[in-house]
């Protein structure tokens, strides 16, 4: 599903140079539920901006469901995150002025999906992660936890092929991030293939395989026995 | 591009900090006022001066005469003349460009009445004319008839006088025509009365003159073939200002001037009047539109700035949209349709309260009567539809530098915006 060899990445700081990424190499399989780790600094975050085209690799390559990212200008970008991608972030990035509903079909409209047809998915999405009966809400109206599962939602309306998660739980507190982690683990027991970016070990240990980075290189890649979140929840 | 979803986002953006959208509104809101407002009032004006030329025959001279200054041919200097009737033949056969001369005579106004009727009395002013005055000048008659060519030919008594005098010599509903004045101790039949075309009021003199056959004034006032002055009116296409010249030049000749005496014969030419008050409404409107996109430049200012805020304060969510794959020229239009709309919108209101405004001082102008050079200030559809073109690309302008740095951000910073 995902293919990155020899990636590299660094930014510009006035006169200096940071070389953030230096030579990953690293893939991963359709279905798959991996968590990144490392401290900050570690590059984690880049990589996961670098996988989810929200920024540009400087060099090695980038292959996505077969198809090479490279070249981008921000019309094919932006077309390819839609068709390819879900996003869910650690402040969850809800549209404060549209109602749950409407943030889930937020995706779909980029797609020209109708109007009525949107609804109806957004609403079944919402379904999914339990919030059907608060799609009129406003995300002001939601705890942190609703809000993070609409995220989730809205990153699935899409169908992606990979769900990119940017500490989803980094702003909840535990029981709220078994919840959602829970929730997590159930769409990739569908068949989604799922990156999770996190510095908590109890949520990697949720996952299914970990992927370690210190100082922008991986240092450790295994696949582990994965913590059912369930068990936590009520 | 006008989908349902677009405009509801449009109204969701400007409508969630009503207040601010309203304040910036107001900039462009009304520097459209004050442009329809400066415009209608240009019009105004024009429409009040306009009136007072109403009716004249634009493209004419008065040409009458003074003392010479320059002595000719053996003539002294300071000599008193007169034009003669043979000087209006003359000017016939050289200059063919002249669609009418007017030989005219006044009497002269002496202290007291001059016009007796039975034992109401007036004093008014009195003019020998031919029947082709009353192209030249702007009234029309309004009982009865003017006078023609058998009139001038037969010499007959009659006169046509003002509705002014009429009112002032005669009973409410009495017949006018048919009955006798006494002019300067002639006795003359009235034949019919004549109006203004214009309505301003006017003055004391309006419609409170008397004309009669220009032969008939000549034989009862002693005139013998003298002629007092003359209106002269070129025909269409050219310009008594370029024919002036030509035409004193003649009668110069005819009645041994000297050529280059400045001083022997004055003249007033209508025309060059009328074009300087032309230009003046040119001017008028110039000013009026640069005075007015000024003051809306500082509206449209306005609301690029807002937009530039509300941009800043949306960064976040624009990266979010990004992210979920909106396409950067759809943030573009939308910020541009934003703009637009806001500034239309607001435009809108402004061309709306001039158009009451305008409504409101028309009303006030009729209860108050007539103002004198002030007539019906308004915009034509013509004006209004400028003014949304100009509201339409002001939009766009206003849009396009905050639209741009929209989506110059990339996803990425604008994301990590909190």
């Amino acid at each position: 599903m995902i293919e990155i060899k020899n990636l590299h990445k660094s930014y510009k700081m006035g006169s200096n140079s940071l070389h953030v990424l230096k030579g990953i190499n690293f893939s991963v399989e359709e279905g798959e539920l991996v968590a990144i780790m490392g401290s900050s600094g570690s590059g984690k975050s880049t990589l996961l901006n670098i996988l989810g085209m929200l920024d540009e690799l400087d060099d090695g390559s980038y292959d996505l469901d077969g198809v090479p990212i490279k070249d981008l200008n921000e019309t094919k970008a932006a077309n390819y995150r839609n068709k390819f991608l879900g996003f869910v972030f650690q402040s969850f990035n809800l549209i404060n002025y549209k109602s749950a509903m409407e943030n889930v079909a937020l995706p779909l409209y980029y797609q020209r999906v109708a109007r009525k047809e949107r609804q109806e998915k957004a609403l079944k999405y919402l379904e999914q992660v339990g919030l059907r009966e608060w799609a009129e809400h406003l995300p002001s109206e939601l705890s942190g936890g609703q809000k993070q599962r609409v995220a989730i939602a809205r990153a699935m309306a899409a169908e992606p092929k990979v769900l990119l998660a940017d500490e989803p739980t980094g702003a909840l507190d535990s029981k709220t991030s078994y919840e959602v982690m829970d929730l997590i683990q159930k769409i990739n027991d569908q068949g989604n293939t799922i990156l999770i970016v996190t510095h908590e070990p109890d949520i990697a240990d949720m996952c299914k395989r970990i992927v370690h980075l210190k100082d922008g290189v991986i240092i450790e890649d295994k696949k582990i026995e994965q913590v059912r979140a369930a068990q936590y929840v009520q | 591009m006008f989908s349902k979803d677009r405009w509801k986002e449009i109204l969701e953006v400007l409508s969630s900090n009503m207040l601010r959208t309203v304040a910036t509104a107001f900039g462009v809101g009304w520097g459209i006022f004050i442009l329809i407002i400066l415009l209608a009032a240009g019009k105004g004006l024009e429409n009040g001066i306009r009136q007072d030329f109403n009716g004249v025959a634009t493209n004419t001279m008065f040409m009458w005469t003074e003392t010479t200054t320059v002595p000719f041919e053996g003539l002294p200097e300071g000599r008193e003349f007169n034009f003669k009737l043979e000087d209006v033949e003359l000017l016939r056969r050289n200059v063919p460009e002249l669609r009418i001369i007017s030989p005219r005579n006044r009497l002269r106004q002496s202290e007291g009445d001059n016009v007796i009727r039975g034992t109401e009395t007036g004093s008014y002013r009195v003019y020998g004319d031919y029947p082709e005055i009353i192209e030249q000048n702007p009234v029309y008659v309004a009982h009865g008839r003017f006078f023609n060519h058998n009139d001038i030919n037969e010499k007959r008594k009659v006169v046509v006088i003002g509705d002014g005098i009429r009112q002032d010599l005669y009973e409410e509903d009495e017949e006018a025509i048919g009955t006798y004045l006494k002019i300067s101790g002639v006795n003359f039949m009235v034949i019919g009365t004549y109006k203004e075309k214009t309505s301003d009021g006017g003055g004391q003199n309006s419609e409170r003159e008397i004309f009669m056959p220009f032969t008939t004034f000549s034989q009862a006032f002693n005139r013998a073939d003298n002629v007092g002055w003359m209106a002269i009116t070129a025909k269409d296409g050219s310009s008594i200002s370029e024919l002036s010249e030509k035409i004193i030049l003649t009668v110069k000749q005819s009645r041994k001037v000297h050529p280059d005496d400045k001083r022997a014969i004055g003249f007033f030419d209508l025309y060059e009047q009328f074009n300087r008050v032309e230009s003046l409404f040119g001017a008028l409107s110039f000013i009026a539109y640069f005075v007015g996109i000024l003051v809306l430049i500082s509206g449209i200012i306005g609301v690029s700035n807002i937009m530039l805020i509300v941009i800043k304060e949306r960064t976040k969510e624009i990266g979010i949209r990004r992210a979920l794959g909106e396409n950067p020229w759809s943030i573009k239009l939308q910020i541009l349709m934003e703009s637009i709309f806001l500034t239309i919108i607001s435009g809108m209101v402004g061309i709306i309260f001039g158009a009451l405004f305008i409504y409101g001082i028309n009303a006030l102008l009729d209860s108050v009567g007539p103002v004198d050079m002030f007539l019906n200030p308004s915009v034509s559809l013509g004006v209004v539809l400028v003014a949304l073109l100009i509201l339409v690309v002001s939009g766009l302008l206003a849009g396009f530098i905050p639209a741009n740095s929209a989506i110059k951000v990339r996803p990425i910073e604008a994301l990590r915006t909190e």
